[in-house]
């Protein structure tokens, strides 16, 4: 039971950061369908500290991963800013190019790393036994609480204050819902497009890294984040684009993914027989079908994926 | 002399061209760039085998078998290219191809397999599975107003899972691969028609090579020529507008969905079907055809004709990619490159528009 609530958790913590991300960025008129792929990126320039300095005493090791994973999140979230608001280009085509671009870039590195430490070795895969130690809080009995567990509710609780309380968020939403009204009272939506899609890649390669922390301690990135990016969005949209709501749709989907880690230990779930597999799809029929109920009401943000057009009326 | 070369330049057709040539160059130079970084001396050798491919060979008979079997991979891939180009002319992004193509797979090698069908049946059974699935994304959209990519994206992972189960009915004992074709179930493989004897005996040359290319001819008839083709495409521009003309727009999104699933499902007959490839009950990704196919048709500036040849390309680097030293690079390389070529692509407008701009100016000279 323990270890169900610690995998819902964490798994929550990782849908709650992507979509806050999506969030940002959405509010900001920008669709970012390439999550996903910043996900990836994000785990990999985690990955990439902790391998590079593994020996770094605990605090700092936590300090220096989240900095990595941000850091890389949102250089490769700026492949989407520069494309979608400077170049009017189709956000579906530039997100879906990400995704594809961010597995098969981590893949290439970290193989190519590899193999130049150890030419027998042409695995994708990074390992963090040691160094994951570090992102453990305390630990009660089986189950342990993680850093970026904590780190994912201040988030959730800054992007609320943030969206609501300040002119910076207020102003970011205007531009997602009618970008000429904003641009006429003296807001620059370029400026704030940026700023949206810059949040997202942080949230998104934050979320990566913890990922990829969740339950194993090597990670091979030729398997990508296996759709968690779009899972996140479900969550979002589902939590009807407020981080509120979020939150507690977070919990929903990672109680479901958890399952399949830890659904063993339960008796009467064991008895059911049913295969493994069946278990694995459960987050992604719960999302099709929330998705199913909550779509036709939905309260996106108007202008999102129209590229803006200043001289248009 | 100037004008007719501005006129030429002036042509929709050309400037697409032009386009998708300067995506392929900028793609090649950043994989060019990532081998030099990784290693400088062998990527100069990388980059060039990547773009030979089957001409890695020097014995020309051996060659042309291996040019033989990327036109057997090209099939499938221009299956998908097709499939996600018709979806996107009506305005929807099918990035659930590689789900459609997962159950084409999956229902085709069944029916071979386990039932010991005909070929022509496991063909149409991939074919309706597809279409199956491209239908609940279209009825998901057209009813319930659910995002495409999102609804496709959890549909690729729940039939990647489902055809998993599905086959292990039919695995060998011993890996996790499904049973030969050729060796179990040799009525479940497509004719030949005397193709093979082109390539130098290579028998994965099937019936499956002129099919995809004639489907393509017929997808570019439908949607040029016909009345549906043209509801479709007005439907796509703007639906309200199509609705307003009398047009049925739900029916229109979901029959395009029915179509878009059935090309899908049917590339992925194309290609197990031929004997090629054996699936993989282990895997824990959706089968990139579908990713690939979104690079080609962006490439093939959305034109069914264009797809023939970018899907060519795209399959040519995508094969080429397996000839690079291993030692030292990954052969994941090609699908970096065919990331970044979709990644331009997003850009064509833009070249398009400076383009123009190039044109008119010197236009305005003369």
């Amino acid at each position: 039971m323990s270890l169900l609530l610690q995998y819902t958790l964490i798994y929550a913590s990782v849908l709650l950061l992507v979509a806050l991300g999506g969030c940002f960025s959405e509010h900001s008129g920008v669709i970012n369908l390439g999550l996903e792929g910043i996900m990836v990126i994000g785990a990999l320039g985690g990955a990439l500290v902790m391998r590079g300095m593994p020996n770094l005493p605990g605090p700092a090791m936590l300090i220096m991963v989240f900095l990595g994973a941000v850091i890389a999140g949102m250089i490769f979230s700026l492949l989407l800013a520069v494309a979608a608001i400077n170049f009017n280009a189709d956000q579906t085509l530039v997100g879906t190019a990400m995704n594809l671009l961010g597995t098969a870039a981590a893949t290439v590195l970290v193989k190519a790393i590899n193999m130049a430490n150890d030419p027998n070795n042409v695995s994708s895969a990074i390992q963090y036994i040691k160094q994951k130690k570090a992102f453990a809080l305390i630990k009660i009995g089986k189950f342990e609480l993680s850093w970026f567990m904590v780190i994912a509710v201040i988030l959730l609780i800054v992007s609320h204050i943030v969206l609501y309380k300040t002119k910076f968020g207020l102003r970011l939403m205007a531009c997602g819902e009618h970008p000429q009204a904003a641009d006429s009272v003296g807001i620059n939506v370029y400026k704030m497009r940026y700023a949206g899609v810059l949040i997202s890649g942080f949230l998104g390669g934050l979320g990566g890294i913890v990922y990829i922390t969740a339950g194993v301690s090597e990670w091979k990135f030729e398997n990508g984040v296996a759709g968690f990016g779009f899972l996140a969005l479900a969550v979002m949209i589902f939590g009807q684009w407020k981080p509120k709501y979020i939150a507690g749709a977070a919990l929903l989907f990672g109680l479901f993914r958890a399952l399949s880690n830890v659904y063993t230990g339960f008796d009467f779930l064991a008895n059911l027989h049913l295969p493994s597999t069946v278990y694995n799809m459960l987050p992604y029929i719960v999302s099709l079908v929330v998705l199913a109920l909550f779509s036709k009401n939905s309260r996106a943000p108007k202008a999102e994926g129209i590229p803006y057009d200043k001289g248009q009326r | 002399m100037n004008n007719g070369k501005s006129k030429f330049l002036q042509r929709e057709g050309v400037q697409s061209l032009i386009a998708s040539l300067i995506c392929i160059v900028l793609g090649l130079l950043v994989g060019y760039i990532v081998l030099l970084c990784i290693n400088a001396q062998g990527a100069g050798r990388a980059i060039v085998s990547i773009l030979k491919n089957f001409l890695y060979f020097p014995k020309p008979s051996v060659a042309l078998e291996y040019f033989g079997s990327t036109l057997a991979k090209m099939a499938p891939l221009l299956m998908c290219t097709l499939s996600i180009l018709f979806a996107y002319k009506v305005g929807l992004f099918n990035i659930g191809a590689s789900g459609q193509y997962t159950v084409g797979a999956g229902l085709a090698l069944f029916l071979a397999l386990k039932y010991q069908m005909p070929w022509y049946v496991c063909l149409l059974a991939a074919l309706i599975g597809g279409g199956i699935l491209g239908g609940i994304s279209g009825a998901l959209k057209a009813y319930l107003n659910v995002n495409e990519v999102i609804a496709g994206i959890m549909l690729n992972w729940i039939s990647l899972y489902c055809i998993n189960m599905l086959l292990t009915n039919v695995k060998e004992s011993s890996t996790t691969y499904t049973l030969a074709l050729r060796t179990n179930a040799p009525k479940g493989l497509l004719p030949h028609l005397g193709l093979d004897k082109l390539f130098s005996d290579n028998k994965y040359v099937t019936l499956a090579i002129p099919l995809a290319i004639i489907i393509a001819i017929l997808v570019w008839i439908v949607m040029e020529k016909t009345k549906l083709g043209y509801e479709l495409k007005a439907t796509g521009l703007n639906k309200n507008a199509a609705k307003y003309a009398g047009m049925k727009e739900k029916y229109n999104m979901i029959l395009t969905m029915v179509i878009a699933g059935c090309l899908s499902g049917l590339g992925a007959a194309f290609l197990y079907l031929s004997g090629i490839e054996q699936w993989s009950c282990a895997q824990t990704a959706v089968p990139a055809m579908g990713f690939n196919g979104i690079a080609a048709a962006f490439l093939g500036g959305l034109n069914p004709i264009g797809s023939i040849f970018s899907a060519f390309f795209i399959q040519h680097i995508t094969s080429g990619g397996s000839y690079v030293d291993k030692m030292v690079y990954a052969s994941q390389i090609s699908d970096l490159i065919s990331a970044v070529i979709i990644y331009f692509c997003s850009f064509v407008l833009f070249f398009k528009y400076i383009m123009k701009k190039i044109v008119a100016k010197k236009g305005g000279n003369a």
